[in-house]
């Protein structure tokens, strides 16, 4: 009987995972068999697939700077503090993770587009943000949010009570302790949500064409390429898809390795 | 005690379901798949409930997007019983790789306008005023047949008298964004954050049309598309699609089609090669 049960529960498993394998990694071993490096290379020398590549690198980058400086005092306050209301807060934060990116970038026009909320005023400034590259970077930056404050806000509140009382009692002040106190003792977290922020910012897809259109050179970042290459270019497609992967590959490797280290 | 209620709860479930499903048998529904370009959406929406009405127990399924992906999702195995396409080139792609069954009938012709948002915050009056610096226009890109056509105007314009042989490369220098799709331009143009978009005569009617001002393209630089409809090879249900095929292009479908802002083409004519 006990046997039976171990071999259900181990078939089960073995099933279980290779179906999440063939779900999972099949489809990117697909891809990769798909192209010789050669193409690729000779691909990559194209000027409109360097340009969404250059244009994506600069884009989820500006979004992952804007993600943690504005990302780290918010995590921290939500971590420390408790107040009416946390956690609606606390949930609106999540928001961009589930909501679909194609509402994502229509409240955000709605809200910054030229006709919109504070978009008008703005353009009072001359600003005008739609279809430009800084309304790439905010819609990457939106839903890029929840993926760095989700695991630095855990990452806080595992640190204990005690090191931050210590720290007080030998006259730290807060704002002292918490960059020699919290950040060193969360610096995992912090780099996971950096890392997975970053990886969102370079797969996003919907509230970029949505808010900021699809210009080549402009607001065209690799997603949206893959998108509009598929049509009439499948190779292209293709290229772009490999770099896409392999580069969220190579951060989320860069992050394993860099935790393992930090820790 | 609990776990009998549940037991109950559960056995009821599955009665109810069973029940629902042997019911639906018995009516048996059939249901026709139709991929149509994102353009037809209004008319064939429409045309589709006449069409339930008049065969009883049969429920139609529509999917609209840009023609270019809908040919993709049928080369791809998509299940589809009837193909609407916004252009020939698209429905050419999908008789030369086998996808359809007989030829193909143009039902309709479009034709394009531009679109300019009631408010008109940049004061467009004229076809002129596309090319003036600082204008944000929005047209589909180059793979979309809309795309395609748009930039044929205004290659057309170009020589006309009027506007100067550079019109169109300034009006494409103020492109700011090549949509997807068709219905990309028109709500941007909708919400004012485009100055002018340019789209078919079909999108600019209907419900949008209280937020849009048109402006007419003349005559000699306008570009037509033609729309051509064929059923699917390997169609789940042949003479239904053929049935839905014929009411497109009856008087009826017509009718239809032309409230939705197309030209109709009666009688039916196949497309040029």
């Amino acid at each position: 009987m006990k046997l039976l049960r171990t071999i259900a529960v181990r078939t089960f498993v073995g099933l279980a995972v290779g179906g999440l394998g063939f779900l999972l990694v099949l489809p990117v071993v697909s891809l990769l068999v798909r192209t010789s490096p050669g193409e690729l290379l000779t691909r990559l020398g194209r000027p409109e697939i360097r340009q969404a590549l250059l244009l994506s690198l600069e884009t989820s980058l500006l979004a992952t700077v804007l993600v943690l400086l504005l990302g780290l005092p918010a995590a921290y306050l939500m971590a420390s503090r408790q107040f009416p209301g946390k956690r609606i807060v606390e949930v609106l934060f999540d928001l961009p993770m589930v909501i679909p990116p194609t509402v994502a970038g229509l409240i955000l026009l709605l809200t910054f587009g030229r006709a919109g909320l504070l978009g008008k005023s703005l353009g009072v400034w001359g600003v005008s943000l739609p279809f430009t590259t800084a309304a790439v970077v905010m819609a990457q930056a939106f839903m890029a949010a929840p993926f760095f404050l989700g695991p630095v806000r855990a990452g806080f509140t595992t640190v204990e009570h005690r090191y931050r009382e210590v720290a007080a009692t030998l006259g730290a002040g807060e704002f002292y302790s918490f960059f020699r106190v919290m950040l060193p003792l969360s610096l995992p977290s912090v780099l996971a949500g950096t890392a997975m922020a970053c990886a969102r910012a370079l797969g996003e897809f919907g509230a970029t064409i949505t808010f900021a259109g699809n210009l080549p050179g402009v607001t065209q970042t690799m997603p949206l390429a893959v998108y509009v290459e598929m049509q009439h270019d499948l190779g292209a497609a293709i290229t772009l898809s490999v770099l896409l992967i392999l580069l969220s590959f190579g951060l989320l490797l860069a992050l394993r390795y860099g935790q393992s280290r930090v820790r | 005690m609990k776990r009998s209620r549940s037991v109950v709860t559960i056995v009821s479930a599955i009665s109810v379901l069973v029940g629902s499903s042997s019911r639906s048998a018995a009516q048996r529904t059939t249901t026709l798949t139709v991929f149509a370009a994102a353009s037809l959406t209004e008319p064939f929406t429409r045309l589709g409930k006449n069409f339930e009405a008049a065969h009883p127990g049969t429920t139609i399924r529509f999917n609209f997007t840009g023609s270019q992906q809908l040919v993709l999702q049928i080369q791809q195995g998509a299940k589809a019983d009837v193909f609407a396409s916004a252009d020939e080139r698209w429905m050419e792609t999908a008789n030369d790789s086998g996808l359809v069954e007989g030829e193909p009938v143009v039902f309709a012709r479009n034709e394009l306008v531009v679109i300019v948002p009631v408010a008109n915050p940049s004061g467009i009056k004229r076809l002129q005023d596309l090319a003036r610096a600082g204008v944000k226009l929005v047209i589909a890109a180059d793979v979309v047949p809309v795309g395609r056509y748009t930039r044929q105007m205004l290659d057309k314009l170009s020589s006309q008298p009027g506007f100067g042989a550079k019109y169109g490369q300034q009006a494409l220098a103020n492109v700011a964004s090549y949509e997807e799709n068709v219905k990309g331009i028109v709500a941007k143009v909708q919400l004012g954050e485009a100055d002018a978009g340019v789209v078919y005569r079909s999108d600019a009617t209907g419900s949008v049309a209280s937020q849009l001002t048109t402006l007419e393209i003349p005559e000699a630089a306008n570009v037509i598309a033609s729309y051509p409809i064929a059923v699917v090879r390997g169609a789940a249900s042949p003479v239904l699609a053929k049935a839905f095929v014929e009411l497109v292009e009856s008087a009826t479908g017509q009718e239809s089609l032309k409230k939705a802002g197309f030209m109709a083409v009666q009688p039916a004519v196949q497309p040029s090669q």
